[in-house]
């Protein structure tokens, strides 16, 4: 599904990503873990090329997404995005209503039909698991809702443009441990029809929601495997010292 | 204590100072209404100036204001809201960026007389507009040019960035972004700047004095290639080289008035328009 070759990344003469190599399967949850500033955050925007808007950086090796190399020259960014969608750290509703926040990514993407997008929009709820708790209140802002809720409407907003992968950036970072765990409840289920990449400071989510976990430190790529395994039985000593709480 | 004194100390002047300010506008604007107020009436507001200006109305001078005002706004505010697009959300921040935002503040810092001039050689002369609405309204456009263009780089940057990722990332263009996102939330904002703008351009004499404004025209214009009178330019006529300026003292008092009145309906108007924005974007 997604396949990374030797991977290095650039912010000027900054070095954050040193030769990364990893495949992603299709409909699996793979988390990245690392302590701050281990450049896991942006290996998970070299998928989706949001690295591309910050001024100064430099990227070389190569990315495949569902075969596809991602930086090819022909490749339409728009397209790109539209099909791997991301949720971020802190929930970004727009100021705009609810339904309109869902419906956001088919209006720009030149979708008009009204009764299609009506119908988009409340599947995408239903599978961002929000759909009961806003069905009654859809023209309201999408500032009502709270901090969890918000964070569901950008999952809802993502899956509105019918992404194949589902790129999540710490998540539940800004949210209570109720709508966390609701987070988390949601991938589990979303994991069924997308590939989720997914970035989290919090080693106990890591090992609640992912299949596959890769242990990121200093821009490299520590340890990559199985999450059951990594967790029991880590292969590298920075991995054992990390999942153990000796640092970070 | 001596933490808490200084502090008191300080606190003090400030809320001398801001009492200061307030006292000053409203006694200016106590002095106009107590002096203006007895002549205001719908004569006063809807008949021409008879008598050599020193009874009769100030209609076709109000009539040039508000003309004044929808031409140079439909002038400049289209042109410093795109200017301030992009500069602000295309260009990237480099020499040429910099080098644009210094010129736009020396351009805010001219004179408004040397505005006055400039119109006058490249519209009414050049350009054989003739002394006009059309000359003064560019006149007047050029010179809030600065500030339209200031407000809006501003408003554009209080648009949290996460707006502008979110929109990015779900595949919209970044015009997209900027008109379906961006936009909306600062165009609260940016009618501030019109605001503003309206009533710097409707107190302006000296850019109007070559290009537009007439000392004495007791009728309405019939295009835009007409002279007018103006507020601020009748009020200075009365008031330095009317015929009988003892005679016309209550009647600049009710220029006046007017002229502040004009100001302050357009400021309640523009509140009033961004609160009904705000709610909108509140809840649609």
């Amino acid at each position: 599904m997604i396949e990374a070759k030797n991977i290095d990344f650039h912010y000027g003469d900054f070095h954050a990503l040193k030769n990364i190599n990893l495949k992603v399967k299709a409909n699996t949850v793979t988390a990245f873990i690392g302590p701050s500033g281990c450049g896991k955050s942006t290996f998970l925007r070299i998928f989706n090329r949001m690295n591309d808007l910050i001024d100064n950086t430099k990227l070389s090796g190569e990315c495949r997404i569902q075969g596809q190399d991602i930086y090819h020259k022909s490749v339409q960014i728009d397209a790109l995005r539209k099909n791997v969608g991301m949720v971020f750290q802190k929930p970004n509703p727009f100021p705009k209503s609810i339904f309109e926040n869902v419906a956001y990514g088919l209006r720009v993407n030149g979708m008009g039909d009204k009764k299609f997008i009506e119908q988009r929009v409340e599947e995408s709820l239903v599978a961002a698991a929000l759909w009961e708790e806003v069905k009654d209140k859809l023209k309201k802002s999408a500032y009502e809702l709270s901090g969890g809720q918000q964070q569901r409407l950008c999952i809802a907003r993502a899956l509105a443009v019918s992404p194949s992968v589902l790129l999540m950036d710490e998540p539940a970072s800004a949210l209570d441990p109720v709508s966390t765990s609701k987070i988390e409840e949601l991938i589990h289920e979303l994991k069924k029809n997308y590939t989720i990449v997914i970035v989290t400071h919090n080693m106990q989510q890591a090992k609640r929601v992912s299949d596959h976990t890769g242990f990121f430190m200093l821009g490299e790529l520590v340890e990559y495997s199985e999450t059951k395994k990594m967790f029991l039985n880590p292969e590298k000593e920075e991995t054992q010292n990390y999942i153990t709480g000796r640092f970070g | 204590m001596n933490k808490k004194i200084s502090q008191y100390i300080a606190f003090t002047i400030f809320r001398v100072l801001g009492v200061l300010v307030v006292g000053i506008l409203f006694w200016i604007l106590g002095f106009i209404i107590y002096n203006g107020i007895e002549v205001i009436s719908w004569d006063f507001i809807f008949t021409a100036p008879t008598d050599g200006m020193t009874a009769g109305g100030i209609f076709p001078a109000i009539v040039g204001t508000l003309a004044l005002i929808t031409g140079s706004m439909l002038f400049a505010f289209p042109l410093g809201v795109m200017s301030a697009i992009y500069t602000s959300e295309y260009l990237p921040n480099g020499w040429i960026s910099r080098f644009i935002r210094i010129m736009t503040n020396n351009l805010a810092s001219v004179p408004s007389i040397v505005f006055g001039l400039f119109g006058m050689t490249l519209f009414v002369n050049k350009l054989g507009f003739g002394s006009s609405i059309l000359a003064g309204s560019f006149t007047l456009g050029l010179l809030v040019l600065p500030m339209v263009i200031r407000t809006t780089e501003e408003a554009l940057k209080a648009v949290p960035n996460s707006y502008r990722s979110g929109s990015l990332a779900l595949g919209a263009s970044k015009f997209k972004t900027i008109s379906k996102v961006v936009l909306p939330c600062a165009f609260p904002n940016i009618i501030t700047g019109l605001i503003l703008s309206i009533g710097r351009v409707s107190g302006e004499t000296a850019p109007i004095l070559f290009t537009v404004a007439a000392y004495f025209l007791p009728k309405l214009p019939s295009s835009i290639y007409d002279q007018v009178m103006a507020l601020p330019y009748h009020l200075y006529v009365i008031a330095t080289s009317g015929t009988d300026i003892e005679a016309s003292r209550p009647i600049a008092y009710g220029t006046a008035l007017v002229l502040i009145s004009i100001v302050l309906i357009m400021n309640l108007l523009a509140a009033l328009l961004r609160r009904q924005f705000n709610k909108n974007i509140k809840s649609k």
